[in-house]
Parts: structure tokens; C-alpha cells; sequence
């Protein structure tokens, strides 16, 4: 069953021939017996799955049952579930049982789904690598001693190894569309305010969106139409109808004009993965687009643009990790300092600590005009960049990532190389635009992802050029040795 | 030789039902954290909502100041880490404050009016409350009040002694309390300040170093505080020393300000715009229409007051001081029909018995209808303005209403002719020599006759009839 998409899981539960209880089994079954060697899960919810999974079985006998009744999902530990331990990777949080449902929860929970766990993550989204989570890095189940990516590792591993059908992730910087394209998937991070960021705990509020990561773009639209919609609880949600996001799939592209950027192919790019890409875009040719040769001139601003931005935020949204309410506090505290310093200094991970300092560094008195106004200033200079470009194409597309999945350790004691794993996909959040990464081939057996592009609330069109060359390719019917 | 300067910052709390980003209560003296929702306790992944009122409150005091409301205003977070502060920032207004720009005329000793500048009015959360006491080495968090919507009026360096700034304190006060938007109770902290003092020598130019007393909640002691700190800060010069800048509380117990924290030791607030929350921009339009719903403000009812009710200036001025007593002192014209009659009373009994008790108008124990009551039976002369006093005073100490009091203990006004001729003929009788002094000229004698005869009839006889009958048998 694990091998079917959500649509063949769907039709399959409604014709009855399985039930969500037996598909739920499967599921649990394959994490407790495959995910030891992976890591993707910090919690595994099995009572709450298949207590969901007969409720979601008497919905299809009672009629009631929508397209994603009784289909397992992953969540990413970043959303807060009721009465579930809600870590975001990190030591500070390991105590922590959340006491409502984020928005995205809620409305998985009304369209039937059936939650499996919480998977593994970068301590509060903060990495590429997913090894920087308190509980342990997770692999790549294309080989074991790569990093799947991150800060969403944990989900692309997880779907990727078929624990879970699909599963949610969160978008800062690259976090869904990084690790999809390491693992061999689809993910799509939204337009921002496009899915509520109620109940996800914040790293950089202005870029954070959750998104759908699945194996395939229907499967991220089926998903993506139960998570998007405004939000009166999230003030950056936009009040904008949602269309049917599965309802443009089959639509042609012929005349379809995609923009290349010319900063995406320069120096720093892997040659193989160059090479995956341009066969990529020889594809969509076939099928009728045109390519587009176009520039973004202050791309090369992205990454320390993001990296003023994205700690600045950070620096203040972990503030109310003080041991004084909630989450990790140290033994004995001998005043309120020593309280602040250590339960700070032991619940915090390397890189938050790191990210923090920077973020705290760049507001402060003196330094706030010439690095956070600054970056601010930037920011609109990146937005107008993608803005001229749409005035000319429809959508850009380029590498996701500069490389395939790099070895575990192999840039965890240099973090501006790390940096560098999001260089693409940074100015994409810094503009608010949506973006997805799709399977597009190998190099030295790890996969390659292709990212789209689109302007501001073109999930339809993304996920419709994407399913477009999934009918025409089979990269993402792939599945890692093992896990088949 | 030394010239004050001082400027204050109000906090205003406004009368909102919900918090300034969540849907929680704001109602004062609930069982600790029992008013704090998720959003309040700063829990991992909640969201500020703005509450729509606290625009629309802080837009039409702005309004009333004749001050600008900008059409773009934005949260920011200032930076600070307190256990009663529980998202490690406060969300407030920094660079682009909702209300820039206005003034306040107040009024000085000599009658002069002096114009007040207002810099800006902001808004922004409150904190909770850390209870030092009951915990044993440890302190208690009440986060009740976390997220109580406050706005925060900063005035220009403008004041020069302790009494203006009360004046202005004062004018504040009763526009907030006019306007609807604050309750006023400082008991309760719906409104306090900071002062901003400094001194220096007559004509220079620049200010002196400035220390920041800071939470004073009340008239009283914010002259007080002033006071003691200015005398501080001349004796420190005067022997040679140097002002600190820095945070100073008062202590009222001991009537003195000390040290807090020293701008060294100041937080550096890192201030940005907090990115959960989109700016609050407002159209002309909606403006518009908040200007049309703003009520009558104190100098317009002052004004009204003089003209529809015939009020001397001086008992305007009273009777508008707050918007309860206007209200008050309304109501009590409306039941008795009688606007003098009504002046005289609130100012007179009614002021005289709350500042006796030490209680604001909103707790007077006799409602204006009550009083209303009583003043009627004034008028269709049931009884004299002097048991009316008496009257009053059962009324206060809740013995029931006016009519109840007048039949109960039988004080109803004895008109009848024949009654009254009678306790004046046994007067008349028992006092011949005054009669005689009367008889031969001495007019003021009788006041000695009237005196005798409301004795006689314990108050009730009507002074009125008294005289005239008096006079009648008196007559040669």
C-alpha cells in the first residue's frame, strides 16, 4: 500500500478496500522497523494515529469522508499539537507538551488526516543539514552517510523512505525545498501568508511558511488544499480565496515561458547537478516552453541579506525561551541571571546559540541602521529583481541546491559553507514568492532537484508545470534501496 | 535662580474588554494567570492579533488634542528580558507612533492658560506583575495584566513646576475619562506616570541632566515626587556635584526618590518592527468618522454648562472637572428640575461628603435620581433646605429614600397657618422683652423670634410662612 499515492490511497479507502486503521499499521510498521537507522521521527504517535484512523474508517462507512480522510501524515515537530510533545529539535523544548493545535494541525485534523509523529528537524529550523537537531541527525535514506537536508530533514527522509505518504514542512530560508530536493521529492514552500504560521513556532517570522512535502505535485496539492487559507489568528495570513489546487494539474504548458537566471549557473554550482538541470529544462522544451534567458542582478545579496534578516528576528522570537515558564530550566539558579544564563546556555543548541548572538549583534544601538535597515533596503532591491523578471516569464526555474547531499560532518564545523547550501532558494522567502523543488535526475546516486519558481500566489500554475513533466518523467518514482 | 523643567509620560490603560492582541479579559483583580490566554503567556508559536478598539480609542485622543493621527503607524518590539515579561519583548510603537503632535492647554495659579506640547502618544502592551512577597526567596508571575492595552502620552519638556505638571496630569486624566477611553482609576493603575526632571539655572538655554522618576500613581504624589527630587538636584549642584542620569523611584512612605538604574546600566532595546504584525494604516475617511462619534469634550460641556444652565465660571469649572460628576450633577438636573438647586447641592453636600470619605463620584452612595428625590421635596416646600441637610445625611448612610426619611421620622414642613400661629403666640407670650425691643425699632430681633419658633416646631415650620406671620403679630 505504501508505494500508492494519496489519490490511489484515497480511491482505496473509499472503495474499501483497505481500511485507515490496516494503511496507518503499514505505516507504523515500516517507521518501527526502518526508521532506526534514519532518525526522521522524534515522536512516534501510534495510539493517536490509529484512534484518528478508526474515526476516519466511520467516516467513510457514514459518508462523511473527504479526499484526505484516513491518509497518514508526518508533521513536522515545529507545529504545536494539543496534548503531543512539540520539540523543534532542540533540548530546550524536550519538556514541552503543547497545549493547542497550530492552525495547520487543526486543518489537517478537519480534513481526516491521520497524524503518524512528529519528524526530526534542525534545532528551531535553524541548518541544512538536519544535523543540528537535539535528537540526533537524520540520514539520507539514499545513502545512509549523507545528511538529507534541512531544517525539514526529517519529513523529506521520511517521505522519501515511503514512512509517510506526505508530510508537512517549513520554509525559511530553503527548509522545504533543500532537503525535497536531497531526498529525491516535491515540496512546495507557499507565498507567504499563504498558510497559517498560528501554532509554528517562529525562527524569522517574516520568511517562515509551512508547506506540503509529498513524492509527488499532486500529492503536494491535495495536501497544500487543506493547509492554505487565511487565518484571523496569524495577521500576515492573506484573505484570498483558495483555489482547488488540483484542479489546474493537467492543463497544457505549450507557450509556457520560463525564466534562467544567469546568477543560478555561475560559479559554485556542481557540474553534474548543472548538468541534471539543463536536461531538465530540455524537457519542459519538449513539451512546448521556451526558455528565457534572464538576470538577477542582487542575487548575490541574498545570503547575507537573509542572514541579517532572518537572525534578527531570530534573536527576539527565541527570547521567551527563559526557563521561567515553560521549556528547559537549569538545576538550583542562584538569581535571576544565573536562571536566564544557564537555562539558556544548556536548552540551546551550537547554531541557535550562533544565530542568536549575530541577530542580538545587528539590532543593536549603533550597528541597527547599518546591517537590519540595510538588509531591509536589500530585501526590496531582491523583491524588485523577481518582480522584473515576471514581467518577462511566467516562472523561473534553476537548481534547488549548488550540490547533491553532502556527507554527514562534512560542513558542520564550517557554517558559511553551509550558508551557501540555501543560495538559491534564500531570495525566494526574502520576496515572499512561492517555490518548489521536484525530482529531476541523480548525480553519484543522490538525487537532484529542480526548482520552480512563481509569482506571488501561483501554487496552481507551480504545481500544474510540475505534475506536467512528472507525467513525462519518472524521477520521482524513484525509491531509495530498501525502501521500496 | 533655579528653573524646573519636567516632562511626563502618561500611561494611559485603555477601557478595553479584550487585550490589546488577544481575546483574553482585562478586567482588574482576578485570581493570578487566570486572565492570561495562550497568546499572553508567550507560548511557543502564538501570534499577535491587534484589537481594533485600542486604534480607535488611541485615534481619538489624538483627535481631541488636535494632534496628527498618522495614516501609518507600527508595532515594534522592544527588547528586554523580565520574568514578567514573558515574550523577552514588548510590543510598542517606536519610530512611527499613531499620534504625534498636540497640545494641551492647562491652567496656572494667576488664571494665565499655558499650552502643553504633547510629542506623541504610542501604543503598546503592558507587562505582568512579579510578586516579591508571599514566595519565600522566590518571586511570583501574574500575567493578568500582560497584554493590557496602554497608551502612552509623552509630553514636551514644557512644565516648570510640580504644580503645572499636575495641572497637565490633571487634564489628561479628565480628556481620557471624557473621551471613553480610560477609567481613570490610578488606585488600580489604569493611569500613572513617569516624570522627566530636570533643573537649571534661570535663562540658560540647555536643560540639565534629567532623572526619570518613574510609576507614580497619584496627583498627590507626583507633586510630591518633584518637589523632593528638584530639591535634590539643586542641593547636589549647589555642593558642587553632578547629575546622574538615571531611573529613580519614589517612595511615598518615605517621601524620597532613589536610585534604580543608571543609563550605564540601561537596556539597549534593539527595537525593530515586529514582523507578526502588519502596519495600521488609516484612511481619511475612517478618521472622519471618529471625529463625528467623539463626544463632548471638557471645554465644550463647560461652555454648555454656563449657557443652558446659567452656571458662574467658577462652578463650570467644577462641575466639568470630571466627566462622572458633569454626568452626575446632568442627571440630578434632569430629576429635580432645578439646575441652581443642583449646582448647589453637588458642590456643596454632595462634594463635602465624598471628600470626606475620601470616595470619587462613582461611588457616591446616593445616586442622582435619589438626590433628585430629595431636591423635589425641597422645592414643593415638603421640607426646608436645612432638613433637607439632615435628610441627606440618613440618605447617605443608606436609611432609604428622601420620602421614606421625611414620613419616618415625621419632618414633613408644617404649612398649616394655624399651627405655626400657635407656637408663635406661646413665643410671643414667654418673651415680652423682646418683644418691647422689637416693638421699638430693633428690627434684628426677629431673627430671635424665628430662631424660637423653628426650634419650637424642631425645624419643620416653613421659614417662609414663620416670617410672615411673625411680622403680622409683632406689628404694633
Amino acid at each position: 500500500m505504501h508505494d500508492k499515492n494519496v489519490a490511489e490511497l484515497s480511491a482505496g479507502l473509499k472503495n474499501g478496500d483497505f481500511s485507515s486503521e490496516e494503511l496507518t499499521r503499514v505505516y507504523l510498521n515500516r517507521i518501527e522497523s526502518l526508521d532506526k537507522d534514519l532518525n526522521s521521527f522524534i515522536s512516534v504517535t501510534a495510539e493517536q494515529a490509529l484512534a484518528a484512523a478508526r474515526i476516519a474508517d466511520q467516516q467513510y462507512k457514514s459518508g462523511t469522508a473527504g479526499p484526505l480522510t484516513g491518509i497518514p501524515i508526518a508533521q513536522k515537530d515545529i507545529f504545536c499539537i494539543q496534548g503531543v510533545r512539540t520539540s523543534c529539535g532542540s533540548k530546550m523544548l524536550a519538556n514541552f507538551i503543547a497545549p493547542y493545535d497550530a492552525t495547520v494541525v487543526t486543518r489537517l485534523n478537519e480534513a481526516g488526516m491521520v497524524m503518524l509523529g512528529k519528524t526530526n528537524m534542525d534545532e528551531f529550523a535553524m541548518g541544512s543539514s538536519n544535523e543540528n537537531s537535539f535528537y540526533g541527525a537524520v540520514k539520507n535514506p539514499w545513502d545512509l552517510l549523507a545528511v538529507p537536508g534541512g531544517s525539514s530533514g526529517g519529513s523529506a527522509s521520511a517521505v522519501a523512505a515511503q514512512l509517510a505518504p506526505v508530510a508537512t514542512g517549513t520554509d525559511t530560508g530553503g527548509s522545504i525545498r533543500q532537503p525535497a530536493s536531497l531526498c529525491g521529492i516535491t515540496g512546495l514552500k507557499p507565498t507567504y501568508g499563504r498558510v497559517s504560521r498560528y501554532g509554528m513556532i517562529a525562527f524569522a517570522s517574516s520568511l517562515d511558511q509551512g508547506g506540503p512535502m509529498a513524492r509527488s505535485a499532486e500529492d503536494a496539492a491535495m495536501l497544500l488544499n487543506a493547509m492554505a487559507g487565511f487565518d484571523h489568528h496569524d495577521s500576515t495570513s492573506v484573505d484570498r480565496e483558495v483555489p482547488d489546487y488540483t484542479g489546474n494539474l493537467d492543463q497544457s504548458i505549450e507557450g509556457l515561458r520560463i525564466g534562467i537566471p544567469a546568477e543560478f549557473f555561475a560559479e559554485g554550482l556542481d557540474d553534474g547537478v548543472a548538468s541534471v538541470i539543463q536536461a531538465a529544462l530540455q524537457e519542459y522544451e519538449k513539451m512546448g516552453a521556451s526558455l528565457v534567458d534572464i538576470s538577477l542582478p542582487n542575487s548575490g545579496l541574498s545570503i547575507p541579506t537573509y542572514y541579517v534578516v532572518a537572525m534578527a528576528e531570530c534573536s527576539s522570537n527565541l527570547s521567551r525561551f527563559d526557563g521561567v515558564r515553560f521549556g528547559h530550566r537549569c538545576e538550583d539558579p542562584v538569581d535571576l541571571e544565573d536562571l536566564y544564563k544557564r537555562s539558556r546556555g544548556e536548552g540551546f543548541g551550537a547554531e541557535v546559540k550562533r544565530r542568536i548572538m549575530i541577530g542580538t549583534y545587528a539590532l543593536s544601538a549603533g550597528y541597527y541602521d547599518a546591517y537590519y535597515l540595510k538588509a531591509q533596503q536589500l530585501r526590496h532591491l531582491i523583491s524588485d529583481d523577481y518582480k522584473k523578471a515576471f514581467e518577462q516569464v511566467d516562472v523561473i526555474m534553476g537548481p534547488t541546491a549548488p550540490s547533491v547531499a553532502f556527507d554527514i560532518g562534512e560542513k558542520s564545523d564550517d557554517p558559511v559553507s553551509m550558508y551557501l547550501s540555501d543560495i538559491y532558494t534564500i531570495a525566494v522567502n526574502l520576496a515572499g514568492l512561492p517555490g518548489m523543488s521536484i525530482p529531476a535526475g541523480f548525480v553519484d546516486n543522490r538525487p537532484v532537484g529542480l526548482q520552480i519558481i512563481g509569482n506571488y500566489f501561483d501554487e496552481s500554475r507551480l504545481l500544474n508545470i510540475a505534475h506536467q513533466f512528472q507525467c513525462e518523467t519518472n524521477w520521482h518514482k524513484q525509491v531509495p534501496p530498501g525502501y521500496e | 535662580m533655579w528653573e524646573v523643567v519636567i516632562g511626563l509620560e502618561i500611561h494611559a490603560q485603555l477601557a478595553t474588554e479584550s487585550k490589546i492582541f488577544s481575546g483574553a479579559s482585562t478586567a482588574y483583580g482576578a485570581a493570578p494567570n487566570t486572565q492570561a490566554c495562550a497568546v499572553d503567556l508567550g507560548l511557543p508559536g502564538v501570534l499577535p492579533v491587534l484589537n481594533k478598539e485600542v486604534v480607535r480609542m488611541a485615534a481619538s485622543f489624538g483627535l481631541a488634542i488636535g494632534a496628527n493621527v498618522s495614516r501609518r503607524s507600527v508595532f515594534a518590539r522592544k527588547n528586554y528580558f523580565y520574568p514578567d515579561l514573558p515574550k523577552g519583548y514588548q510590543i510598542s510603537q517606536f519610530e512611527l507612533p499613531i499620534v504625534e503632535r498636540g497640545n494641551i492647554d492647562i491652567e496656572l495659579e494667576d488664571g494665565a492658560i499655558k499650552s502643553i506640547g504633547v510629542t506623541r502618544a504610542h501604543l503598546e502592551e503592558d507587562a505582568g506583575k512579579s510578586l516579591h512577597e508571599d514566595f519565600q526567596g522566590m518571586t511570583g508571575i501574574d500575567l493578568n495584566r500582560a497584554g493590557t492595552p496602554l497608551l502612552e502620552i509623552v509630553s514636551e519638556p514644557d512644565m516648570r513646576s510640580a504644580k503645572e505638571a499636575v495641572a497637565y496630569m490633571k487634564k489628561i486624566h479628565s480628556l481620557v475619562t471624557y473621551l471613553g477611553i480610560c477609567d481613570g482609576n490610578m488606585q488600580e493603575g489604569s493611569f500613572r506616570c513617569d516624570a522627566n526632571v530636570s533643573v537649571r539655572p534661570q535663562g540658560q538655554q540647555e536643560f540639565g541632566t534629567r532623572a526619570e522618576l518613574k510609576n507614580i500613581n497619584s496627583f498627590r504624589f507626583v507633586e510630591r515626587a518633584i518637589n523632593i527630587e528638584v530639591e535634590r538636584q539643586i542641593d547636589i549642584i549647589e555642593g558642587g556635584g553632578e547629575i546622574v542620569q538615571e531611573t529613580r523611584l519614589y517612595d511615598a512612605d518615605k517621601n524620597e526618590t532613589r536610585s534604580m538604574r543608571s543609563k550605564e546600566e540601561a537596556n539597549d532595546y534593539r527595537y525593530f518592527p515586529d514582523p507578526d504584525l502588519l502596519p495600521v494604516e488609516l484612511t481619511d475617511a475612517y478618521l472622519r468618522g471618529i471625529e463625528a462619534t467623539l463626544p463632548e469634550l471638557p471645554e465644550q460641556k463647560k461652555a454648555r454648562f454656563i449657557t443652558d444652565y446659567s452656571l458662574k465660571q467658577g462652578d463650570a469649572d467644577v462641575l466639568t472637572a470630571s466627566r462622572a460628576l458633569a454626568d452626575f450633577f446632568e442627571s440630578l438636573v434632569e430629576a429635580s428640575g432645578d439646575a441652581k438647586l443642583a449646582a448647589n447641592w453637588v458642590i456643596g453636600s454632595v462634594a463635602s461628603m465624598l471628600n470626606k470619605e475620601n470616595l470619587d463620584i462613582t461611588d457616591s452612595k446616593i445616586s442622582a435620581e435619589q438626590l433628585g428625590g430629595l431636591l423635589q421635596r425641597v422645592i414643593d416646600n415638603t421640607i426646608s433646605g436645612k432638613i433637607a441637610k439632615d435628610v441627606f445625611e440618613a440618605m447617605w448612610q443608606g436609611e432609604g429614600s428622601a420620602d421614606a426619611i421625611i414620613e419616618s421620622r415625621g419632618l414633613k414642613q408644617i404649612t398649616d397657618s394655624g399651627a405655626i400661629e400657635k407656637i408663635i403666640d406661646d413665643i410671643i407670650a414667654a418673651n415680652p422683652d423682646q418683644v418691647e425691643q422689637f416693638r421699638a425699632g430693633k428690627d434684628k430681633v426677629l431673627g430671635f423670634f424665628v430662631g424660637q419658633v423653628m426650634k419650637a416646631s424642631a425645624g419643620k415650620a416653613n421659614p417662609g410662612q414663620v416670617n410672615q406671620l411673625l411680622k403680622q403679630k409683632l406689628a404694633p
